[in-house]
């Protein structure tokens, strides 16, 4: 016993490097993996109210492109009012009127939050954003963020006040998207060169493409809504040992100065997300 | 006291310039990532009790971590970097001067030659290591030795610009305090 106390005594310093570590390593560990919540309580408060400081003093500094992004999200929103258009038929019999019924109402689906972009940070391998918008205001993780150009990223940590998004610039992001012209659905990740470039896998090559095609999200994704802009082919890798292209796309959204994004909330997450986890629960 | 608040303020000051600037200039390269906070450790005194240097180590790795949503990845290599320092400290200062007259490492006390091999060496360790946790994440190769060829060259051209911009005065260290 007493050797024990002189040897932790003459080796304290190693051993409290080795401890110290180990700690670092679980953390790292715990965190990369599961994207849980790890003494996220404390640091995610402190953490959003120190970014919210800062993004005070840097926000007037591009107030003029924010204003420019939520007017011409303005002007593209009323381009898809309603009101805007009008019915032109052809058809002689135009009296016809279908009767509303319950079943051919349209069933909201998606909900959007506003919420202030306090943390940005484009220039790691890992990226993520600050919002201030938390649990009490009806955040939960697993959200999509959009923002006024394009897809953001998927909320990932909340705490009360702030929740933490994987951006899109993320090593381990991986979104549903599909070519707006053919519907041909692949999945878009991030390589870590330029934040101003994603890539764009699995589209199989039957799939005609041209450069500047609009890339939106697809139908299967459980997080954002369908048809919500990610960006626009910049370049055709073709790659011959495999079916597929890998597509660079240039994203919509200008990640270097976002303000304000809008987090998605799927009225029907829960509902879908149980039954495709059952699903996958039958396959194992 | 004073030493205390002066290395609190100087916390404070690397953490700010690491997250709010470094972090948030837009890369030129992927490779390019500017780190500077880890000077922080590497001026701490001489005298400070290495259990204490690396638990200061780790609360600033860490600090930085949560703010770019990484914990745990700088905490490790500054306790690295924090356990190793005083066997490099003591091979580099000559060993009649044990008994150190100066309070922290900088040119003046260890001399231009002993004080580049000291910053190159663990700016080095540090970026090493860093990055070679980041790449059991993810990455090839080159992205291992891209990154710590560039990281490196960026963070010693900085540490040094720092060097000569803030010029700390040299303090002997006094009965008096």
């Amino acid at each position: 016993m007493k050797n024990i106390f002189i040897f932790i005594r003459i080796y304290f310093n190693f051993i409290s490097f080795v401890a110290l570590q180990i700690c670092c390593v679980v953390i790292l560990n715990k965190y990369s993996k599961t994207h849980e919540v790890y003494f996220a309580g404390i640091s995610n408060e402190v953490i959003g109210k120190v970014n919210k400081k800062y993004d005070n003093i840097y926000s007037y500094l591009n107030l003029q492109q924010v204003n420019n992004q939520l007017a011409q999200e303005n002007a593209r929103l009323r381009d898809s009012l309603k009101s805007s258009s009008v019915l032109v038929s052809t058809n002689a019999d135009s009296t016809v009127t279908i009767k509303a019924d319950s079943a051919n109402m349209p069933v909201r689906k998606y909900a959007y939050l506003y919420a202030r972009v306090v943390g940005n940070i484009v220039s790691s391998q890992v990226n993520m954003l600050t919002l201030e918008r938390g649990r009490l205001q009806g955040v939960y993780k697993g959200m999509g963020v959009i923002g006024p150009q394009g897809i953001v990223g998927e909320v990932v940590e909340v705490s009360d006040n702030y929740c933490r998004v994987m951006s899109l610039l993320h090593r381990k992001s991986s979104v549903s998207a599909m070519l707006k012209r053919d519907k041909n659905s692949g999945t878009i990740e991030w390589d870590g060169v330029n934040p101003s470039y994603v890539i764009l896998k699995n589209i199989p090559k039957s799939a005609k493409i041209y450069k500047g095609d609009t890339v939106v999200t697809s139908n299967y994704s459980i997080i954002y809504p369908p048809n919500v802009m990610i960006g626009t082919v910049e370049a055709i890798r073709k790659d011959n040992s495999s079916n597929f292209f890998t597509l660079k796309l240039k994203t919509s959204t200008n990640f270097f100065n976002l303000e304000y994004v809008y987090a998605i909330q799927n009225l029907r997450y829960n509902e879908q997300h149980s039954l495709e986890d059952l699903k996958l629960k039958l396959n194992d | 006291m004073t030493n205390i608040v002066k290395y609190i303020l100087r916390f404070i000051l690397f953490f700010l310039v690491q997250e709010f600037i470094l972090d948030k200039v837009p890369p030129i390269h992927q490779y390019v990532v500017p780190y500077l906070y880890f000077l922080f450790i590497l001026w701490l005194p001489f005298s400070i009790n290495r259990f204490g240097l690396m638990i200061v180590a780790f609360i600033t790795g860490l600090s930085i971590d949560y703010f770019s949503g990484t914990p745990g990845l700088h905490a490790a290599p500054c306790v690295l970097i924090a356990y190793l320092r005083p066997f490099i400290l003591n091979l580099l200062i000559p060993q009649e001067t044990t008994e150190q007259s100066y309070v922290e490492p900088s040119i003046q006390s260890m001399g231009l030659g002993a004080y580049t091999f000291y910053i190159v060496f663990f700016t080095f360790l540090h970026h090493t290591y860093l990055i070679f946790i980041e790449w059991l994440q993810f990455g090839n190769l080159n992205y291992f030795f891209g990154k710590v060829g560039a990281t490196v060259a960026v963070s010693i051209l900085l540490i040094f610009t720092t060097e000569l911009l803030f010029f700390r005065k040299a303090k002997y260290r006094t009965n008096a305090a």
